[in-house]
């Protein structure tokens, strides 16, 4: 079968919408009912947080909702089977976002094949250094077809994105600001000049912005400098805040993004 | 057999940087330069004179006659209680920040569990004119009061931690969110031998003026300048790294890692790493720490705020997993009496985290002619709230 964030870039290069949220939260069993609503309102790819209980590179809104999952019970199995249980429903391409020891101690081999029986196309795990991934998971990932996506900030060097961009297979994931997961202070010119900087270096990775992109017009101006943005802290304070019941929350939240 | 680290920044399958990008560019640039900066002739003479000068280097190696005849054995005591600020830290904080002079920086971070690190760390900012922030736990803030005080005194700016555990996981936690945020101006300053290569041997480097003074105060005061034993509590490792490190070839020379089993190593309520932890991740390290089945790090507990971490450095994890360390556990209540005793027959109130090291004097039988090393990490004035509810037990 082929992958799905393949297939997704080969239709859409631009304004690609990829929610994040974290597996366990609000309610331990709402992980297929939110991939599956996220579908239905026009996501483009959803990218599913493992939650865990030292997230280093994430804020305080990531950091909470991790914690109410693990306190209402999630661990990774039952998240490949709440996965596994929408498979035949859902087509959108699903990327899992995690810490390198949670998929240490589930045991490599196990996680990825986990991850392609259940449909995962693909992994973001922040503290996997680049020379462990090629000499250690290089050739895992790519039997099984599982892409990995890794991060560029302002302060990654020119010849280091180039190293990035040989080894990413899902997309670059560009950290729009010197940031932690969750702070918004809307998008400046500096960072302007950091993507458009990003840009001229022609690379061969698709790219996608996150940190701090968190409504209609952040996702808009960061759309235009790469092929599409993250939301992640502003739709997991949605969905926990919200006036509604869940699948409300979460149609009206992307429908303010994409309107 | 080696027990060094390489040049990938390992000491066996220990080790190494697992940081996020947003941490790679600092983290590269110290793994380049540290050795490079820290041993330029200014550098380490502007060090030297610092720790003679100003922390009060050399600190005395004391025969301990009282506690010698207890024991049956020849006991020395390493007196890193005399140094200023009243511990080990200052080796280490001293020398990063004269590494973060060098690299440019402008503002400096720190974590702290006892308070001893974060009041070494205010203190040598105070010195030099720099912004100090100190992350620390809000359950350590209560009970380390005084040394909340002293940084404070100091000029430093102290965050509580208030996630997890509450304690110096946490506190690092932040410390290192706080860099990724702030990755151009600041510099991080550790306080053990933890966190990605090259804090680990960075900060081990520096401590290890412990054991380059050790041998020459015992061979003036031996004839020998090799002891039989060193015993050393354990937190992340820094004092024990620095007592153990230029013996570390000298397979002769015994190696004793003292960790805290708070109420009991199988408790639940524990911070033995090296009995309860497995392999894995901490804090940008692999090594031994203390984690569920799902590789959920386990919050753990010790009276001594120094010593309640989940994990143990690189270099330590590799030293017990070859053999070539002893780790022993002990107890709150150990830990308590072995202070209790230091002090009524040596005249000498330690830090609960060297009470520990104390403690293990009870577990272990040594010849009469073995030259046994405590290393005395610091001393107990942080700690007189929490020993003054134990007169009544062990001050009798
Ligand atoms: C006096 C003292 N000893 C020992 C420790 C434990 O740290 P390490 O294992 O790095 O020496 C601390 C930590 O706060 C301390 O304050």
């Amino acid at each position: 079968m082929a992958n799905k964030l393949d297939q997704l870039f080969e239709k859409k290069q631009s304004d690609i919408l990829n929610i994040y949220f974290t597996a366990g939260f609000p309610n331990l069993n709402d992980t297929g009912n939110i991939i599956l609503e996220l579908e239905k309102a026009g996501a483009d790819l959803i990218e599913i947080g493992m939650p865990y209980s030292d997230p280093m590179a994430d804020g305080p809104t990531i950091q909470d909702s991790g914690q109410i999952a693990l306190e209402n019970g999630m661990n990774l199995n039952l998240l490949f089977d709440q996965i596994n249980s929408i498979k035949k429903q859902a087509s959108t391409p699903l990327i899992c976002m995690g810490y390198l020891n949670q998929v240490m101690q589930f045991g490599e081999n196990n996680f990825i094949r986990k991850c392609k029986e259940t449909g995962v196309d693909g992994l973001i795990l922040p503290d996997l250094p680049l020379d462990i991934y090629e000499s250690d998971y290089k050739n895992l990932f790519e039997e099984n077809d599982i892409k990995i996506c890794f991060l560029i900030t302002p302060q990654t060097s020119d010849e280091r994105i180039r190293e990035i961009d040989r080894l990413s297979t899902g997309f670059i994931y560009v950290v729009a600001d010197s940031s932690i997961t969750g702070n918004s202070k809307g998008i400046s010119p500096k960072q302007i000049e950091y993507f458009e900087r990003i840009n001229s270096m022609n690379l061969q990775s698709k790219k996608l912005i996150g940190f701090g992109i968190s409504d209609a017009q952040s996702f808009k101006t960061a759309s235009q400098y790469s092929n599409g943005a993250i939301i992640g802290s502003a739709f997991i304070r949605a969905i926990k805040n919200g006036q509604q019941d869940l699948n409300t929350n979460i149609s009206n939240f992307i429908s303010s993004i994409l309107n | 057999m080696t027990y060094d680290i390489n040049s990938k920044g390992y000491y066996g399958e220990f080790g190494g940087a697992f940081v996020p990008e947003m941490l790679y560019p600092n983290v590269d640039n110290l793994q380049r330069s540290y050795k490079e900066i820290m041993y330029q002739p200014d550098f380490q003479e502007e060090m030297n004179q610092l720790l003679k000068d100003y922390v009060g280097r050399p600190s005395p190696l004391y025969f301990a006659k009282r506690l010698s005849e207890k024991y049956q054995t020849q006991i020395y005591l390493k007196r890193e209680d005399l140094n200023h600020t009243g511990s080990h830290k200052i080796n280490n904080t001293i020398g990063q920040i004269l590494l973060a002079k060098k690299l440019g920086k402008k503002r400096i971070i720190a974590e702290t569990g006892a308070g001893q690190h974060g009041v070494a760390t205010a203190t040598v900012c105070a010195l030099m004119g720099i912004e100090c922030i100190v992350y620390m736990g809000s359950v350590d803030i209560e009970r380390q009061a005084p040394n909340v005080s002293r940084m404070k005194m100091l000029g430093a700016k102290v965050i509580p931690a208030t996630s997890g555990s509450q304690t110096l996981k946490d506190a690092t936690n932040e410390a290192i969110r706080d860099w990724i945020q702030h990755p151009v101006e600041t510099h991080y300053i550790i306080g053990s031998v933890v966190g990605p290569h090259p804090y680990p041997d960075m900060v081990a480097r520096f401590q290890s003026v412990i054991s380059e003074e050790m041998k020459v105060q015992l061979k003036e005061q031996t004839g020998n300048e090799n002891p039989d034993a060193i015993i050393a509590c354990v937190g992340g490792g820094s004092n024990a790294a620095g007592a153990f490190y230029h013996y570390l070839g000298d397979e002769a020379v015994r190696f004793i890692a003292v960790e805290a089993a708070g109420m009991g190593i199988h408790s639940g309520e524990s911070a033995a790493t090296s009995v309860l932890g497995t392999k894995g991740i901490i804090h940008g390290s692999r090594t031994l720490l203390m984690q569920t089945k799902d590789g959920q790090i386990i919050e753990p507990y010790s009276l001594s705020a120094g010593l309640d971490y989940p994990g143990i450095g690189p270099m330590h994890a590799n030293l017990i997993n070859s053999g070539r360390a002893k780790a022993v556990s002990v107890t709150d209540d150990e830990a308590l009496k072995a202070a209790f005793v230091l002090t009524r027959m040596e005249g000498i109130i330690p830090a609960l985290e060297s009470a520990h090291a104390f403690a293990a004097l009870e577990k272990m039988k040594f010849n009469e002619k073995d030259v046994v090393v405590i290393n005395l990490s610091g001393r107990g004035d942080k700690d007189l709230a929490t020993y003054k509810k134990h007169f009544e037990t062990y001050g009798k």
